[in-house]
């Protein structure tokens, strides 16, 4: 069963005065509970995409359902409301400075209508999940980017949502801290069934975690199916060259020992 | 004693004279009033504004256009005014509300006039410094416009803002000492009425001290609070 449904979504920016179409028309189908890889050079439009899911950027044409709700037909209210139901985790963490580790991920709770007699327990349940029960007092500033960006999923989770948008979520992390931290992903996927969009420029991420994948290039999916067809068979350039370089990447981890 | 007739070392030695400092106890006093008065306003009115601006400027929470631009030419207006303008102005606004154009209170007027658009700016600017990833993960989780600037944009750049408080404040304190030219009292009026009229140089010397403390002292609490948020962040 599709959980996240997009149907010829279309987005362009003015850029000095000319139209820059960024998405030209994305059909993608995720099933519930699946994690869902996108790929893409930068520039292709990938966090765009992310955006406009929801709503956080506006589109110009096509729909958007997520768990049966026409995101875009959402009235301001209702948004909010549904945003509570989508997490998302970024590359650079966009944590709050000002609050503890205990303060972030209680965030979402606080400014929601889950009763505040209800948030320690959750707010702690969700720290153990993600294996920070240790640093709860701990200002963002001194933690390393690993455990700075299971504070994030964690913020992104406290909600229980039933849809995580990844936007590079490992990009800006070391390969073992990335491997840590797409094991918790996929650990909490299978925990609980939520649907997971892991959208990265890094084809290791995707064929770690991921069944189903999309090439995104120029704001067109040019590519979509099962990982390993698109690894062993690939029919854009894009998908190619990220094969190749990912072969190549391979050869090089593992005649110097470092295998990822 | 006057410089005029008596070398610098002893109008020096004259202006730590305990006579001359019981004399400024009073005017202390009426200016630690007008100055922790017209920050009080400034800070509620200054944060106001500054709010407004990084709400509605163009890529704001909010953009409104011509509010925006309205705000921001008084604001300008109000800055291009030289501070003795500003109280000469501020006479006849002054007589309104208070119904005499002299003294404490209606000085405070010119001197919110003044320093509140000041203020607004910096404060605009301290919001700004805010990484638009973090208003993106605020706006992600659902929040709205009035959370994501009370949880989130105020707590963040709660240094910055207390760092420009700080140089508001000492601003307001120079205010202050100009204000005593024209009826307001506190040191201002001393360092004018004995200092510059008849030529007591003691007497300005201490008023000078005086400022010199007052400027000092709120600098170093405002460093050491924001560098104590700072540091209890993990930031420095
Ligand atoms: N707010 C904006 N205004 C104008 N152009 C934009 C805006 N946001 C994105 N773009 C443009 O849209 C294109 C796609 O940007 P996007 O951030 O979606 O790419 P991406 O695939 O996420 O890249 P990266 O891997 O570098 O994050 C780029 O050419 C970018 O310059
Ligand atoms: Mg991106």
């Amino acid at each position: 069963m599709s959980y996240l449904e997009i149907k010829n979504l279309q987005k362009k920016f003015i850029v000095h005065g000319e139209p820059l179409e960024v998405l030209k028309g994305i059909d993608l189908d995720v099933n519930q509970g699946e994690i869902y890889g996108i790929i893409g050079f930068s520039g292709a439009g990938k966090s765009t995409l992310a955006r406009c899911i929801n709503r956080l950027e506006s589109s110009d044409a096509g729909s958007i359902m997520v768990g049966g709700v026409d995101i875009l037909s959402l009235d301001k209210k209702a948004l909010l409301q549904e945003r509570r139901k989508i997490g998302m985790v970024f590359q650079n963490f966009n944590l709050f400075d000002s609050r503890t580790v205990y303060r972030n991920i209680a965030y979402p709770l606080e400014i929601s209508d889950f009763p505040k007699d209800q948030i320690k327990e959750r707010v702690l349940e969700t720290a153990k999940l993600v294996g920070l029960s240790d640093k709860l007092d701990a200002y963002p500033g001194g933690l390393s980017g690993g455990q700075k960006q299971r504070v994030g999923i964690a913020r992104a989770l406290v909600n229980k949502p039933e849809l995580l948008i990844s936007d590079e979520a490992t990009s800006a992390l070391d390969p073992q801290t990335t491997i840590q931290i797409l094991d918790l992903l996929k650990e909490i996927n299978r925990k609980s069934g939520i649907t997971i969009l892991m959208i990265t420029h890094e084809l290791d991420a995707i064929r770690y975690s991921c069944n189903r994948m999309a090439v995104l290039e120029e704001g067109t999916i040019i590519e979509q199916g099962s990982v390993a067809g698109i690894f062993n068979n690939p029919k854009s350039r894009t998908g190619a060259l990220f094969a190749r370089v990912f072969e190549e990447f391979q050869n090089i981890s593992l005649t110097e020992g470092a295998g990822i | 004693m006057s410089l005029l007739d008596s070398s610098l070392w002893e109008v020096i030695k004259a202006s730590f004279s305990p006579e001359i400092w019981k004399d400024l106890v009073a005017p202390v006093g009426e200016t630690l009033y007008m100055t922790v008065i017209s920050s009080i306003i400034v800070l509620i009115f200054g944060i106001i504004l500054g709010i407004f601006l990084t709400l509605t400027c163009p890529d704001g929470l909010l953009p409104l256009k011509a509010p925006y631009i309205t705000a921001g030419w008084i604001i300008n207006i109000l800055r291009s005014l030289p501070q003795m303008v500003m109280i000469i102005l501020m006479i006849p606004v002054a007589r309104l509300i208070f119904g005499k154009s002299y003294g404490t209170n209606a000085c405070i007027i010119a001197i919110a006039a003044s320093c509140i658009p000041m203020y607004a700016r910096i404060v605009e600017s301290s919001l700004l410094e805010i990484g638009k990833g973090k208003i993106e993960a605020a706006k992600s989780i659902g929040s709205t416009n009035f959370q994501i600037i009370t949880k989130v944009i105020l707590p963040e750049t709660l240094p910055g803002l207390i760092r420009g408080f700080t140089v508001a404040v000492i601003t307001v304190i120079s205010m202050t000492a100009l204000a005593g030219m024209f009826g307001a009292g506190g040191i201002g009026d001393i360092a004018v009425r004995f200092g510059y009229q008849r030529f007591q140089h003691d007497r300005l010397f201490a008023c000078v001290y005086i400022l010199i403390i007052l400027v000092q002292i709120t600098q170093g609490i405002g460093n050491l609070i924001s560098n104590k948020i700072l540091r209890t962040r993990n930031l420095v």
